[in-house]
C-alpha cells in the first residue's frame, strides 16, 4: 500500500482520490448488478447458490481415473479425479517437454550443420501450428492408424501398443512402504552427505566423489530392502484375451489410454519448441570471455560446462521456462477437445451439464487453475531466487 | 593397441580419402539398397549388427577422412560442418539415414500416390492422400456454413481490408494517419455490416453460419483491435501511483493470465448469460469476442508494461518538467516510444491469438480446425482425418510462420535503429 496518497492534503486529495473512488464504485456496481441478475436468474430456474451439490452422488462414470471412482461417488470426488488427471498429464508433459526442449535447444547450437538445421526446422514447424490442431492430429489421425488389439505392436513381449491404447506391465509390490521409506531415507542421507562433502572441501580442500557416492546410496539402499526388508516386486504383464470370434482385448497390466498419449505427446512437442528457444538464448547469453577465462585457469571441458556455463545460463533459462510450464499446465485443458477426462471435461463439462450450476462450477474450475498456476510460479520464484547471482 | 588405430594424416591424403570415401559409399549403398531395391547387402551379418552396419562403416569412413588442414577446400568444409568429431559424424549419418528412410514415404503420401482428381471418396484409389476431400470441402473450410450465393460479401470485405492495409504502406505519410483511423474505427463497422447483412438489401446471415478460415481472421482481427486499447489502459493502471487502480489492474491481469482460454470461453458460454437480466440474448460470436478480447488484453497489458518499464526515467521527468499532465505525458511522450519498443511482443501476442482461435469450437463456432472436424465425421467422407488436419495445419503454419518471420525482421530493424 502506498500511504503517501492518503495524506490529508486538500489539493492533492481530490486529484488522487476521485479516480480511485470512481474505480472502486464502478467495480462494486458491476458486482452488485451481476449478483442481482444472477440471483434472479437462479431464482427463476429454482436453484439456489451454494456448494452443497459437491457432496451429492455424481452418477456418471469417468473413463480414466487414478483413484477409485465410479458413479456412486460424490461430485467432489469427481472433481478430484479430474484434478489428478490434469496434474498427471501436465507432469508427463513437463517432463518430456524439458528433455526434448533441452536436447533440441542444444542441437540448434551444434557445430554440425545438419543437426542444427534439423533442430531449427523442428522448432519452426511445431511452434507455428496451433496446439489444438496437433492434439487432433495425434488423436484422430495418427493414433487411429494403429493396429487392432489382435495384431498390436509388440515391445519385447511385455508391452503392447494398439488402437485401444498402450498396455504396460503393472507393478505389484509387497511391502511397498518399506521401499518408499528407504528412498526417502536415501534422499535425506544424500543431503547430509552433500553438506559433509562441502565442509570437507571448504575446510581441508578434499574433493569427495559426491556423484558416485550419492548414486550408490540412492541405488544401494532401496536394493537392500529387497534383500532384507521383505520387499518384492513382480510384474503383471498384459495378456491378449478373446471375447468373441473377432473381438480381442488386453487384460491385466496398466492401460494408458490414447487420449492421454496424444495429449501428452502434443503438449510436450509443442512446449519443447519454446523451451528449446529459451535454452538456446540462455547458452548464447553466457559471454565467450567466461568460457575462455575458465579454460585459462585449467578447467576441463566438462568442468567448464558444469561450473561456469550452466550456472549462468540457467539464470537466463529458468524464468521464461517457468512461464512455459505454466502455459503447458493451462494448455492441458485442451483435453476437453478429445475427451480426456481432465478437470475441464469432468467438472466444467459433465458435472455442469448435470447440475446446471454454472457459476459455482466455473468459479471452482478457474480458481483451481489460478492456484495451480500460482503454486508453480511460487515454487519457481523460490528456485530462481536460490540460483540468482548473490552479489557480495 | 596404439598401432592398430590408424591416425589419418595429411601425408597419405589420397589413400585415406579414397578408403574413407569407399566406406561411406558402402554405408550409403547399404541403406539405399535396403530402401529402394529391397536388398540387404549386409544380410550375412547377425541381425542387430546388420541393422547398424551402415552407421558403423560410415563412421569409420568419416573418421578416415577427418584430416585437419588438408588443403582441400571441400574436404575441410565437410570436416568442419559435418564431421568435427566422432559424435558429430554419427549424428550426421543418423540424420541423413533418417531422411532417406522417412522422406520418400511422406512425399509419396503427399504427392506421388495422392489423388487430386474426382468428386467423391470413391475416386481416391491410390495409397496416398485423398486431396479430393480438401477440394470438395474447400469452400466450407474457407467460408463455413455461409450461404454460397452470399460469399462474395466475405470476399469483398477482405479485399477491402487488404487493399486498405496495402494502401497504408504506399501512400504518403500525411494520409497514413487517416487510413489508420479509418481502418481502426470505421472499417470494422462496415466490414461487420457487409458480412452480417440485414440492411441495404443484403440478406441477414446469422453468426452461427459463419465459419472456416474467414472466421479465424474475423475473430483474430477484431480481438486484436479491441484488446489493444484495453491492454494499454491496464498497463498504465498497473504502473499507476494510485493503489485502488493499481490493485484492480493487477487483479484483472493476473486473473485472466492464470486461467486457460478454454475456461474463459466456457464462462462466456454458460456463466455470462447468468449475469445478465433474464431474457437478454447476446450473440454467441459477440460473447466469444468479448471473452477473447479480455483474455488477450491481459497479455497485451504485460507486453506494453514491458515497454513502459524499458523507457528511461528521464523521459517521464522531461515531460513533467515541461508542465505536462498525466494523460498528455503518456499519449504524447511515453506511449509512442514504449509501443515502438514492444512491436515484436505485440506481434507475438497476435500470433498466439491466431493460434488460439480454433478453441472457439467449445461454444459451437467452427473455424478452420472445427470445420475439418465436422467434415471428417461426414458419413461420405469417413477416414479423411489425416488429410484434413494436414491441410489445416499447413494453412495455419503458413500464416503463423509468415507472421513470426515478419516480427523477427521488425525486431532486427528496430533494434538497429536504436
Amino acid at each position: 500500500m502506498n500511504f503517501k496518497n492518503f495524506k490529508f492534503d486538500l489539493s492533492n486529495k481530490n486529484k488522487d482520490l476521485i479516480p480511485q473512488v470512481l474505480t472502486v464504485l464502478l467495480l462494486v456496481l458491476v458486482v452488485i448488478y451481476f449478483t442481482i441478475n444472477a440471483q434472479n436468474n437462479m431464482g427463476n430456474r429454482g436453484i439456489s447458490f451454494g456448494f452443497g451439490f459437491l457432496s451429492q452422488e455424481s452418477s456418471f462414470d469417468i473413463t480414466f481415473s487414478l483413484i477409485d471412482y465410479d458413479g456412486s461417488h460424490s461430485y467432489a470426488k469427481a472433481f478430484l479425479v479430474g484434478l489428478l488427471n490434469t496434474i498427471l498429464v501436465s507432469s508427463i508433459g513437463i517432463f518430456f517437454a524439458t528433455i526434448l526442449g533441452v536436447t533440441v535447444g542444444i542441437g540448434r547450437l551444434s557445430q554440425n550443420y545438419l543437426v542444427a538445421k534439423a533442430a531449427e526446422w523442428y522448432v519452426e514447424i511445431f511452434r507455428n501450428i496451433p496446439l489444438i490442431l496437433q492434439i487432433f492430429f495425434w488423436y484422430f489421425a495418427a493414433l487411429r492408424a494403429l493396429p487392432l488389439p489382435v495384431d498390436s505392436i509388440n515391445f519385447y513381449d511385455i508391452s503392447f501398443l494398439n488402437v485401444k491404447g498402450w498396455y504396460v506391465p503393472k507393478f505389484i509390490w509387497t511391502n511397498f512402504s518399506v521401499f518408499f521409506y528407504s528412498i526417502i531415507l536415501a534422499i535425506i542421507s544424500i543431503i547430509f552427505f552433500y553438506k559433509y562433502a562441502k565442509k570437507q572441501r571448504d575446510e581441508y580442500g578434499k574433493q569427495l566423489p559426491t556423484f558416485y557416492i550419492s548414486l550408490g546410496i540412492i541405488i544401494g539402499l532401496p536394493l537392500l530392502t529387497f534383500l532384507i526388508g521383505g520387499v518384492s516386486l513382480s510384474f503383471q504383464i498384459p495378456e491378449l484375451e478373446q471375447l468373441s470370434t473377432t473381438v480381442y482385448v488386453y487384460k491385466g497390466g496398466v492401460s494408458i489410454i490414447p487420449e492421454l498419449i496424444s495429449l501428452a505427446l502434443a503438449l510436450s512437442m509443442y512446449t519443447a519448441t519454446f523451451i528449446a528457444e529459451n535454452v538456446r538464448a540462455g547458452i548464447l547469453g553466457v559471454s565467450k570471455g567466461q568460457k575462455e577465462a575458465a579454460a585459462s585457469i585449467g578447467l576441463t571441458k566438462g568442468q567448464i560446462l558444469k561450473l561456469v556455463v550452466m550456472p549462468q545460463a540457467l539464470r537466463i533459462i529458468i524464468p521464461p521456462t517457468t512461464n512455459q510450464y505454466l502455459n503447458l499446465t493451462k494448455n492441458s485443458s485442451l483435453a476437453a477437445a478429445i475427451a480426456y477426462p481432465d478437470i475441464v471435461l469432468v467438472f466444467a463439462g459433465t458435472a455442469l451439464m448435470q447440475t446446471g450450476r454454472a457459476i459455482e462450477i466455473i468459479s471452482i474450475t478457474m480458481l483451481t487453475y489460478l492456484s495451480l498456476s500460482l503454486s508453480i510460479s511460487v515454487f519457481m520464484n523460490w528456485y530462481n531466487k536460490k540460483i540468482a547471482i548473490k552479489e557480495k | 593397441m596404439k598401432n592398430l588405430l590408424i591416425k589419418p594424416s595429411k601425408e597419405n591424403l589420397t589413400s585415406f580419402v579414397t578408403l574413407g570415401g569407399l566406406l561411406i559409399f558402402i554405408g550409403f549403398f547399404d541403406v539405399l539398397a535396403n530402401k529402394f531395391l529391397n536388398l540387404n547387402v549386409t544380410g550375412f551379418l547377425p541381425n542387430k549388427v546388420s541393422y547398424f552396419a551402415p552407421l558403423i562403416i560410415g563412421t569409420i569412413g568419416l573418421y578416415l577422412i577427418r584430416i585437419e588442414f588438408s588443403g582441400n577446400k571441400l574436404l575441410d568444409k565437410i570436416n568442419t560442418n559435418f564431421n568435427s568429431n566422432n559424435l558429430n559424424a554419427i549424428l550426421t549419418l543418423i540424420v541423413i539415414f533418417a531422411l532417406i528412410k522417412y522422406i520418400p514415404p511422406v512425399l509419396n503420401w503427399l504427392f506421388f500416390d495422392a489423388n487430386f482428381i474426382g468428386n467423391t471418396k470413391e475416386d481416391c484409389t491410390g495409397n496416398g492422400a485423398c486431396w479430393v476431400f480438401v477440394k470438395v470441402w474447400f469452400n466450407r473450410f474457407v467460408y463455413g456454413m455461409y450461404p454460397d450465393a452470399e460469399q462474395w460479401r466475405i470476399n469483398s470485405a477482405f479485399i477491402m481490408l487488404f487493399s486498405l492495409v496495402g494502401a497504408s504502406f504506399f501512400v504518403p505519410a500525411k494520409f497514413k494517419k487517416y487510413i489508420l483511423i479509418f481502418l481502426l474505427f470505421v472499417y470494422p463497422v462496415i466490414g461487420l455490416k457487409v458480412i452480417s447483412g440485414g440492411d441495404f438489401g443484403l440478406k441477414y446471415v446469422e453468426t452461427g453460419a459463419w465459419g472456416g478460415l474467414s472466421l479465424t481472421f474475423i475473430v483474430s482481427a477484431f480481438a486484436l483491435i479491441l484488446c489493444f486499447p484495453i491492454g494499454m489502459f491496464l498497463a498504465l493502471g498497473r504502473r499507476s501511483q494510485l493503489p485502488a487502480i493499481r490493485y484492480t489492474s493487477i487483479g484483472f491481469i493476473e486473473l485472466w493470465r492464470g486461467v486457460p482460454l478454454i475456461t474463459v470461453l466456457f464462462m462466456s458460454a454458460v456463466m455470462f448469460p447468468m449475469f445478465l437480466p433474464d431474457g437478454t440474448y447476446v450473440d454467441k460470436l459477440i460473447r466469444v469476442l468479448i471473452a477473447i478480447t479480455l483474455f488477450e488484453a491481459a497479455y497485451m497489458a504485460e507486453v506494453i508494461r514491458g515497454g513502459l518499464q524499458a523507457l528511461p526515467k528521464g523521459q517521464y521527468e522531461a515531460a513533467k518538467s515541461l508542465g505536462m499532465g498525466y494523460w498528455r505525458m503518456h499519449f504524447l511522450i511515453i506511449l509512442p516510444q514504449a509501443l515502438k519498443l514492444v512491436i515484436p511482443g505485440i506481434a507475438n501476442t497476435f500470433l498466439a491469438l491466431v493460434k488460439d482461435t480454433p478453441l472457439i469450437f467449445v461454444v459451437g463456432l467452427l473455424e478452420l480446425a472445427g470445420m475439418v472436424n465436422l467434415a471428417k465425421t461426414n458419413p461420405k467422407w469417413l477416414g479423411m482425418a489425416m488429410e484434413g488436419y494436414v491441410f489445416a495445419g499447413l494453412v495455419f503454419w503458413i500464416i503463423c510462420y509468415a507472421m513470426s518471420r515478419y516480427s523477427q525482421n521488425l525486431e532486427k530493424k528496430l533494434s538497429t535503429e536504436r
